[in-house]
């Protein structure tokens, strides 16, 4: 219902929106619950557990009540959502209608469904449990639906910096920040409202003499103008974190209609040298039989409402709690024309004057009525039981300082018997100190005093003097607060938005879960989306009374990050799609695309898996094809992706003698040599050539995928293990697109860019030039992973692309042309060159059958563990080759092998397969893969079991090379 | 008589790109070569090139010549080609693999702020400093040119990946503008 006269937005624009498909109006500022209020719709959501009738309890992100579906977006707290042209609202949980909803039956089953029940039930007979509870349980649980589809609305991240970060903008956090901005230091404040101004927006006891909102408009509006000072509206400060860093979920534009590039949320990370806590406090409710009505809210939201937004439930409302700030919604009921039906206080002491309106003390809510909304409450005092009938009841339990912020660090709040609440501990995050309600200090004068005192350690500490400010004038009455009073009787709700009563914690103690983080799991108290803010104190009020105890010693449950819901789209802003990681493109990529190749993901690289040709129908083909290509004519390959290190130095040779577990201080200048790199265990870490151009100067090159660990091994080694080494390791992968030219034909290939003189004389197998490619500086070297006569040509990288074509162009003119990264790999298996598919981090150089490149004369890294007699054992599994008896039987890599009649188990087992493929030049399936004591196993017949493709195939053992052993067509 | 044809990293990527207060263009570096001093040859080395080697997150400038740190015992020489070094320091060509753009507009920094964890107040970062940082998941190197102007230099395998998730900011910074 709308109060004329009342609230900050009463002249705004009015703005329309649905709920639940049915149209309403409101004003530009408010949020939905204020909205829908003043449209005189109480009814807003269903409970979980128990479906019953609920409405807005108050007027926060501390909501447990008005959880809506928002444009599809679920849980949507409707006290902060703020409505806009055209936005469409659903409530949750409620089937057909809110009005009539099925399972409010649960509500007549509460006997049944009472704390642990999960437990109880649902525990025989077992077979049921999969079949029948399971998905029973799982459609029943959870408080909203996903869409289904996937968030592709706009997201973003940010970082920020700042010498104090400012968290809430009430009184204490505008004073702190105030004080702050003009002493120059940089400030960033934030506050979850739409509007700063935190209660100063719901209170109307003057400030400065003015309306206290005038005040907090006139520190933003100077705020705004400072060039050191950032606002941060809508945005809630989620987590403290380590080194003054803060995590803060700012709304962007989910208060507007959607637009195309404006994101929906931010997630910041702010790092702050200080930070002042001004969070506020939280008002609890008190517990009372049917204390969960649609009417039934918090007494200081029943303020904000009328004072803010000039709405209220209705014209009837009842006040009732355990102390003197409760007293002010019926003063602010009362001032603006409502009639206050009564005002009970819980405390026989307390003193009221008169007001105008009845007044109970000592008296206790014991019961209300109305199953779709409040419609009278049952009031037991000195008197005997009075009846009131009213349309809403406004309820205070006390004040609980937000403190949240100040345990994510590990810190436990300290219980202050005076304020019946949790305090924060000083230095519970180092840096941050909490200030006004969330110290505890309840006056506005006193919030205003306490930012000055925050805003004046911070500045201290960060060598800033503080300027002089005078402190406004304010009401400095914060009034006391009794304890909980608890009633007899059945439903009363503590924790609304998880259905848990009184009786459901009175029922964990009896049943020995007596500790606050039991009873928390056995009740599910506090783990809604809410994370307990209204029910957490009055929670451990009833759990004391229970275990004869005081709350001091009941202790509180730890809290989390993040403060209040964070989406995951926002935590993972930017990562959607191709986000996920950096793509690395080779300069031939456009080139390899219009040939129509499709790529595989080798690390962050993207490399072409074949290049089909009109008429081939599978990727088989493409790759048979280029196989032969390879062997018979000529191919090309960008192989630019692999690591390339550029080592120089005085003392480059014997740091590479130190790296390598063979020898490279005796590779001549202008050769190459394949080598070893071993971990610190013993295993082998990468394998690649080294190629020396220079009595200085080598060039290193790794596998793909592990160029950055290995980079990152070679500074490890330089910096801390033998920083006595005169040496200079610099990454050149980027610098060089390198195209590999292997086949029959690759001389003719190469000597038709290349003026120098490439024959075998000039350039045997393994060696290395500098030469002219067309014109421009280059590298020649003379390696092959395919086992055919090949080279490798270097040029800068901006010259890759062109290169690339070219040489393509070039091959095809001679049968040949482009091949991928499948028939890379069927070649190399055939010729029984090894990749990480096999040293694959768990074999070592002994295993793949190397042991002799690791050298004996002297030290490297991992030969002193590769010693190791486990890592000699006989008995290890050894790289052999595999192939089937049966020209048709298939070799999976991953696939086990068993001896010949022994059962496919794991007891069994001697092997495995890491290499697969079918060799079109044998015309069979080819293997790699590692058997016990395989090198003495040559000729034997063992069965290959993939139990996953429903494969087995007998393969006789061989030599783990197929093609050339003796390598003469590599060497020429 | 064949020539290769060159292509800048950037190429074909929609730059110069222009959204709200930001533009993001292409920059030719020209030569970039590192420059890495052998054991106790700094002195010399510094003799040999006529400056010292730049102060960490520090850029020496002489011409269109600039000296940029890049580690510890490292500097990156921009727009130039170095003296013989031989035996001073290890030198090795490193321009085709970097992709160069500038950011410039009074939305430039809280462009960078969306992708770049460091501080960027003019306390932190004024005109003249550099810094080794990530820009999102990729390294880079981050120079501030000017009151609203920097260069991000990152690997060129990745420029695509730049470009896009650098416009991509651009467009949500502006796409803030309109509230």
């Amino acid at each position: 219902m709308r109060v004329p006269g009342r609230g900050l937005t009463q002249d705004a624009r009015l703005v329309p929106f649905t709920f639940d498909g049915k149209g309403h109006a409101g004003r530009d500022g408010d949020t939905l619950a204020s909205a829908l209020m003043g449209e005189g719709v109480r009814l807003v959501a269903r409970s979980f557990k128990y479906h019953r009738p609920r409405g807005v309890l108050s007027a926060g992100s501390e909501e447990p009540n008005a959880l809506v579906t928002v444009e599809g977006v679920p849980n949507t707290r409707a006290t902060v959502q703020e409505i806009w042209d055209g936005m469409s609202a659903r409530s949750q949980n409620a089937w057909p209608s809110l009005a009539i909803d099925a399972m409010g039956v649960n509500d007549l089953l509460d006997p049944f469904l009472g704390a642990g029940f999960y437990y109880k039930t649902f525990m025989w007979p077992r077979t049921l449990w999969e079949r029948l509870y399971e998905p029973v349980i799982r459609r029943a649980a959870g408080l909203g639906r996903l869409s289904g589809h996937a968030d592709d609305a706009p997201f973003e991240k940010a970082w920020a910096h700042c010498d104090l970060l400012v968290i809430g903008a009430g009184p204490a956090g505008l004073m702190a920040a105030l004080v702050a901005a003009r002493a120059g230091a940089d400030v960033i404040l934030a506050d979850e409202g739409a509007r700063m101004g935190g209660r100063l927006l719901a209170e109307v006891d003057p400030v400065e003499g003015r309306a206290p909102h005038l005040w907090a408009d006139g520190v933003v509006a100077e705020l705004r103008e400072m060039p050191n000072v950032r606002l941060l509206p809508r945005t809630t400060v989620t987590g403290a974190y380590d080194g003054g860093t803060y995590g803060a979920l700012e709304r962007v534009g989910l208060h507007r209609a959607p637009v195309a590039h404006r994101p929906v949320e931010c997630f910041w990370r702010i790092v702050a040298k200080r930070a002042v806590l001004a969070a506020g406090a939280i008002e609890r409710p008190l517990a009372f039989p049917d204390n969960d009505r649609p009417g039934v809210m918090l007494a200081g939201s029943v303020r904000t409402y009328l004072n803010r937004w000039g709405v209220v439930p209705g014209p009837r409302i009842a006040v009732y709690g355990n102390n003197d700030d409760a007293h002010r919604t019926a003063r602010d009921l009362a001032a603006a024309g409502l009639k206050v039906a009564a005002l009970i206080d819980t405390r026989g002491e307390a003193r009221i004057e008169e007001a105008g309106f009845p007044v109970m003390t000592g008296a206790r809510v014991v019961g209300t009525r109305g199953r779709l909304g409040l419609a009278a409450v049952t009031v037991e005092g000195v008197g005997g039981r009075r009846e009131f009938e009213v349309d809403g009841l406004a309820v205070s339990g006390g004040w609980s300082p937000a403190v949240h912020l100040t345990c994510h660090l590990g810190g436990k709040p300290a219980w202050d018997e005076r304020l019946q609440a949790f305090l924060p501990r000083e230095g519970a995050v180092p840096g941050l100190v909490a200030c006004g309600a969330a110290n505890g200090v309840f006056s506005t004068a006193g919030c205003l005093r306490d930012g000055l005192r925050a805003a004046g350690e911070s500045l201290e500490a960060l060598g800033l003097a503080v300027p002089p400010v005078e402190v406004p004038e304010a009401e400095g009455e914060a009034g006391t607060v009794g304890p909980f009073v608890l009633a007899s009787g059945g439903r009363q709700f503590v924790d609304f938005q998880n259905d848990v009563t009184v009786k459901d914690i009175r029922l964990s103690a009896q049943e020995g879960f007596q500790s606050v983080e039991h009873m928390k799991r056995y009740t599910t108290l506090g783990m809604a989306t809410d994370q307990g803010k209204t029910s957490n104190v009055p929670a451990l009020a009833v759990l004391a009374e229970a275990l004869g105890s005081p709350v001091a010693s009941t202790g509180t449950t730890t809290f989390r990050p993040p403060y209040t819901p964070v989406s995951i789209s926002a935590m993972g802003a930017g990562g959607q799609g191709v986000g996920f990681a950096p793509q690395r493109l080779t300069t031939s990529h456009q080139a390899a695309l219009q040939r129509g190749a499709p790529m595989i993901e080798a690390g962050l690289w993207y490399r072409p898996s074949y290049f089909p040709r009109p008429g081939e129908l599978s990727w088989r083909q493409a790759c048979d094809r280029e196989v032969a290509m390879v062997r018979h004519s000529v191919g090309v390959c960008d192989v630019s992706t692999l690591g390339k290190i550029d080592v120089q130095g005085p003392d480059a040779a014997a740091f590479l003698d130190f790296v390598y577990s063979n020898t490279m201080s005796t590779l001549p200048v202008g050769k190459v040599r394949y080598g070893l790199m071993l971990r610190e265990d013993g295993f082998v870490m990468d394998d690649g050539t080294c190629a020396r151009l220079g009595l200085q100067h080598y060039v290193v090159t790794t596998t793909t995928a592990a160029a950055a660990q290995v980079m990152r091994h070679l500074d490890f080694v330089a910096q801390v293990l033998r920083p006595d080494f005169d040496v200079q390791c610099v990454s050149v992968t980027e610098q060089w697109a390198q195209v590999s030219i292997a086949g029959p034909w690759s001389r003719e290939m190469v000597q038709a860019v290349v003026e120098a003189d490439l024959s075998d004389e000039r350039l045997p197998y393994m060696g290395c030039a500098e030469a002219a490619v067309l014109g421009v500086p280059g590298r020649v070297f003379r390696i092959s992973f395919s086992g055919e006569r090949a080279y490798e040509i270097a040029v800068p990288a901006r010259y890759g692309a062109s290169l690339w074509r070219l040489l393509v162009a070039q091959a095809e003119s001679l049968g040949g042309g482009a091949y991928g990264l499948e028939a890379l790999n069927v070649l190399r298996i055939e010729k029984g060159f090894i990749t990480h598919a096999e040293i694959h981090g768990r074999t070592t150089a002994f295993d793949i059958g190397m042991e002799r490149m690791v050298a004996k004369g002297k030290d490297c890294v991992g030969w002193a563990s590769s010693r190791r007699p486990g890592l000699l054992d006989e008995n290890r599994e050894q790289l052999v080759g595999l192939r089937p008896l049966v020209r048709t039987g298939q070799i999976t890599a991953g696939a086990h092998l068993y001896g010949r009649d022994a059962a496919a188990m794991r007891e069994n087992g001697q092997g495995y397969v890491t290499s697969a493929c079918w060799s079109p030049t044998f015309e069979t399936a080819l293997g790699l893969g590692f058997l016990k004591g395989g090198r003495a196993r040559h000729g034997e017949v063992v069965r290959l079991v993939d139990a996953m493709r429903a494969v087995e195939t007998l393969v006789e053992v061989t030599e783990p090379v197929f093609l050339d052993p003796e390598g003469g067509r590599m060497r020429g | 008589m064949v020539r290769l044809l060159e292509a800048s990293p950037a190429q074909g990527l929609g730059l110069p790109l222009s959204v709200g207060g930001a533009t993001l263009s292409e920059v030719v570096l020209g030569p970039v070569w590192s420059i890495a001093p052998f054991a106790g040859r700094a002195g010399a080395l510094a003799e040999k090139l006529g400056v010292a080697l730049p102060a960490p997150d520090r850029v020496v400038s002489a011409d269109d010549v600039r000296l940029l740190w890049a580690g510890p015992g490292r500097a990156l020489l921009v727009g130039g080609v170095p003296p013989d070094l031989s035996g001073l320091a290890a030198v090795v060509e490193q321009g085709d693999g970097i992709v160069a753009v500038a950011l410039e507009g009074l939305a430039a920094r809280d462009v960078l702020a969306r992708l770049v964890p460091l501080d960027l107040r003019d306390v932190a970062f004024p005109e003249g400093a550099t810094a080794r940082t990530l820009l999102n998941h990729m390294s880079a190197t981050l120079l501030r040119t000017g009151p609203q102007a920097y260069e991000v230099l990152g690997m060129r395998s990745m420029a695509g990946t730049l470009v896009r998730e650098i416009g991509e900011a651009m467009r949500h910074v502006a796409g803030r503008e309109e509230l």
